[in-house]
């Protein structure tokens, strides 16, 4: 990648501030347990920094006046230690779970989320929106409504990051990850990549546009359209020879791919194993790894002829194939 | 063990470089250590300083951006394994294990020496990476990118590390060695200083994590030279795999950079408290807590990487339970100054700084341990002010209060105090203008090892490149003071500070085999009288 074939970043105009503005669902959540943090953390310097201090005055070598007998018995020594071990490690193991808990929301994928496909690459952020609008280092998403975002990485490991919104998933390549969001307010949000990525790494940021969900609906309509991204994986079908084999009337034996998507399939070795987006792409990429009972391993590898953007666009073809369907060839 | 006649300092041992450089005392290897710690640092400090001038704008225009992506790499790799890792074990701690334990040298002179040539070595290589175009992985190597993808002098920069790696192995062989075998008559376990405790500490996890490095970083070169798949999926490797091998190592290793700090910090607050530490065996427990704990928590690097939510879970809850033994330490040192009689030089100055910059460190690391605060401030300016203050407002404050302790011992001359204060005063400042800003960027969003960034973020860059500026000053003031007292500075007595330990016992600087006759031990650390009302006498003049 030559960086002529790179874009320029994006920085929507932000003010300056000695805090982030919080426009996600999970952003107040976040910002409530940093908060905890910070009374408890400032509350624990503060006791240190004034004993220190009164110490400091107090027990000054010149400070004839100052009693250095009567020190503590053994036994209030060892109490002591004893409670400055328990009682912040319980407090702050308080904050811990409720940050766990927090976590586990930012990790749980909401069921009824608009679904758009993110993929890194050096050194750009390139969106595929369901109905196969595609964007660069821009995202426009409603305001107001659950955004799943499906993360791949076409060469290193890249980090999606929108500050504003309080959540970052690093893209690891050869691997799907999946983030979510809910945009709380209208307006146009940093969306950074938080994981060195080589030369270009700090340009590798954009913009994500949350609008009303009706001027949303304008912009679907106003972009150029391409077919949508099931209809044009049914053309790389195709293209790619797939449908040599998966397609109907094929003579070479190879699994009926119509319907499969989140059901269980029995593997040759045993084990089920649930066909999800990352299983296809295992089975485009890695077809060794884990074969349907019941067929030869006779698949090739389309690894390295293949673009992490094609793959998905295969995955929504075959998602959207229902059971009863027949492959056309 | 028989008397050895001595016959004046070990600096008067020899003066040929011969004498120096196949030298086998351990005074003497500190030395090396202490001159080629040094310029390392200064190499590594001029690469820090080129960043925080490049980030005064928020476009980037004083380097090219592959030329940042160097500087930020080699003022990582420099600092942490050419000054970081080794600087406290490999100086105070070369020069004073044998002295504070009653030994006549380590347990392994010449291992000692070749540790010296290993780092030597290792610092070669890292040159070479640096004369021949440098290396932009960033200090942590993240595969594929470092294995696979990197146009850079990936190799030659593993291989610095890799060779240094077993000047750590060797040292802390060494340390762990000697205090298990060459401590005085009469000096157990829990009549150790506890500097001794937290180097002991240190040299076990140097033992045992240095060498997942050395087999990691050689996976990485054997992926890149020859294509063999360990951690790029394309080759049927997995790049999450080398951040668990890494930070094996790393989480550790952030241990070992700071545990020495610890040790030098209770001796100095002894030392100028002139009364105990305040429980000695809490301090010492939660030395070797820290060295195990810390091999439990490296997972913790890794909250928004993609390993299982449960895995977090986990280390989560272990990188809060790594935090008590530090907690302790930091409640015992301020407890140490109770019904003490303080006195405020230099290496005191460092002290105080330490323990307020260390707890500023320590506790934001609880920040990051959380793991929906860490998912935002993940690999963003949060971190990077968080482990500084570890890393310089706590280790590098340290390093250079022991560096003033022990300086009248180790040469046998008084620097300027007042230099010394008005240069740590300096140090503490200009510390806090450069690195607080950054939790607050880090909060904003500014991602770490960004070349240019939106111009929201330019003030709070600005101040913190001011700060840098103090900082750099207030470094180079020590290089001139202690320098200038090596030849003109007051001889010091056998004991300048009034404070205990044996290595006050010997003459300062102490002769080539340390002790006459090897002490006996029979009392713990820290005997201060208990005062009432008179001040001790005045134990330094000026």
């Amino acid at each position: 990648m030559t960086a002529a074939q790179s874009f320029q970043p994006i920085d929507p105009p932000r003010p300056f501030a000695l805090f982030p503005e919080a426009t996600s669902t999970l952003a107040g959540q976040v910002d409530a347990v940093y908060f905890t943090m910070l009374g408890l953390c400032g509350l624990v310097i503060l006791l240190v920094l004034a004993l220190m201090t009164y110490f400091i005055l107090r027990y000054r070598r010149g400070n004839l006046r100052a009693d250095r007998t009567h020190r503590w018995p053994r036994w209030l020594r060892h109490r002591l230690e004893w409670v400055w071990i328990t009682l912040p490690l319980l407090i702050f193991i308080a904050v811990f779970v409720w940050g766990g808990i927090v976590y586990i929301r930012i990790h749980s994928m909401p069921a009824d989320a608009l679904e758009i496909h993110a993929i890194g690459k050096q050194w750009m952020w390139k969106f595929q929106h369901p109905g196969g609008q595609r964007e660069i280092n821009e995202l426009h998403v409603p305001v107001g409504r659950p955004i799943k975002l499906t993360l791949a990485s076409q060469d290193v490991i890249h980090s999606f990051y929108v500050p504003a919104f309080r959540i970052k998933r690093d893209v690891v390549p050869g691997r799907y990850h999946q983030a979510w969001f809910e945009a709380t307010a209208v307006g146009r949000y940093h969306l950074f990549c938080a994981e060195y990525c080589g030369t270009m790494h700090s340009q590798m940021r954009g913009q994500i546009v949350v609008l009303p969900p009706q001027e949303y609906a304008d912009w679907l309509r106003r972009q150029e359209l391409g077919s949508s991204l099931a209809a044009e994986g049914a053309a790389l079908f195709r293209s790619y020879g797939c449908s040599g084999c998966h397609g109907a009337n094929s003579s070479v034996r190879a699994p009926n791919l119509a319907g499969i998507y989140g059901r269980p399939q029995p593997l040759t070795g045993g084990g089920t194993v649930i066909v999800d987006d990352a299983y296809i792409r295992d089975s485009i990429l890695l077809p060794q790894k884990q074969v349907v009972a019941g067929f030869e391993p006779i698949m090739p590898s389309f690894a390295g002829q293949i673009g992490e953007d094609d793959i998905l666009k295969l995955i929504a073809f075959i998602k959207s194939l229902a059971a009863e369907q027949e492959i056309q060839p | 063990m028989s008397a050895i006649p001595q016959t004046g300092s070990y600096l008067d041992s020899g003066y040929s470089l011969r004498s120096w450089l196949l030298t086998t005392d351990h005074k003497r290897i500190a030395w090396l250590f202490l001159l080629s710690l040094t310029l390392f640092f200064f190499l590594g400090g001029t690469a820090a300083a080129l960043i925080r001038l490049e980030l005064v704008t928020p476009t980037g225009d004083l380097v090219g951006q592959d030329t940042y992506n160097r500087l930020f790499s080699l003022h990582g790799i420099i600092m942490v394994w050419f000054f970081l890792v080794p600087s406290i074990p490999a100086t105070l701690g070369n020069f004073l294990v044998p002295l504070m334990i009653g030994a006549r040298d380590m347990a392994f002179p010449r291992l000692n020496l070749a540790s010296w040539y290993l780092y030597i070595i290792g610092g070669l290589f890292t040159f070479a990476t640096v004369i021949s175009g440098g290396v932009d992985t960033g200090w942590t190597f993240y595969t594929p990118y470092s294995s696979m993808f990197s146009n850079t002098h990936v190799v030659l920069a593993i291989v610095g590390v890799f060779v240094v790696g077993f000047s750590s192995i060797l040292t802390g062989l060494n340390i762990v060695v000697t205090v298990h075998r060459l401590r005085a008559p009469g000096m157990t376990w829990f009549r150790l200083p506890l500097f001794i405790w937290s180097t002991y500490a240190t040299a076990v996890i140097m033992l045992l994590a240095t060498p997942v490095l050395a087999m990691t970083l050689l996976l990485v070169a054997l992926e890149r030279l020859l294509g063999i798949g360990f951690f790029d999926p394309r080759l049927g490797g997995d790049p999450l795999l080398f951040q668990h091998l890494f930070w094996f190592y790393s989480h550790p290793a952030v241990y070992i950079m700071v545990l020495p700090g610890m040790g030098v910090v209770s001796e100095l607050m002894a030392a100028f408290s002139k009364k105990a530490v305040f429980g000695y065996t809490y301090v010492a427990f939660s030395s070797i807590a820290i060295a195990f704990l810390g091999f439990l928590v490296w997972g913790h690097h890794m909250f928004t990487a993609g390993q299982s939510m449960y895995g977090s879970l986990a280390f989560g809850l272990l990188s809060f339970m790594v935090s008590v033994p530090s907690a302790i330490k930091v409640f015992n040192w301020t407890m140490t100054m109770r019904k003490g009689t303080l006195s405020f030089e230099t290496p005191m100055l460092y002290a105080l700084g330490f323990i307020g910059l260390f707890t500023i460190g320590g506790l934001t690391g609880l920040f990051l341990a959380t793991m929906a605060i860490d998912v935002h401030v993940h690999d963003t300016y949060f971190v990077i002010a968080h482990f500084h203050y570890i890393m310089v407002g706590g280790m590098v404050t340290a390093y250079l209060g022991g560096l003033h302790y022990w300086w009248p011992k180790i040469t046998g001359r008084l620097y300027s105090e007042r230099w010394g204060q008005i240069a740590a005063v300096l140090m503490f400042f200009g510390f806090n203008l450069t690195f607080f800003p950054q939790f607050i960027l880090g909060y904003l969003g500014m991602p770490r090892r960004y070349h240019s960034y939106p111009d929201e973020f330019q003030v709070l860059h600005v101040l913190s490149s001011a700060g840098a500026v103090v900082l750099a000053f207030a470094y180079l003031l020590p290089l001139c003071y202690l320098g200038w007292s090596l030849k003109y500075g007051r001889r010091a007595g056998s004991n300048p500070w009034g404070t205990t330990g044996l290595e006050w016992t010997t003459s300062s600087p102490p002769p080539k085999y340390n002790f006459e006759q090897i002490p006996r031990v029979d009392y713990g650390p820290y005997r201060y009288p208990i005062v009432s009302g008179t001040p001790p006498t005045e134990t330094r003049h000026g």
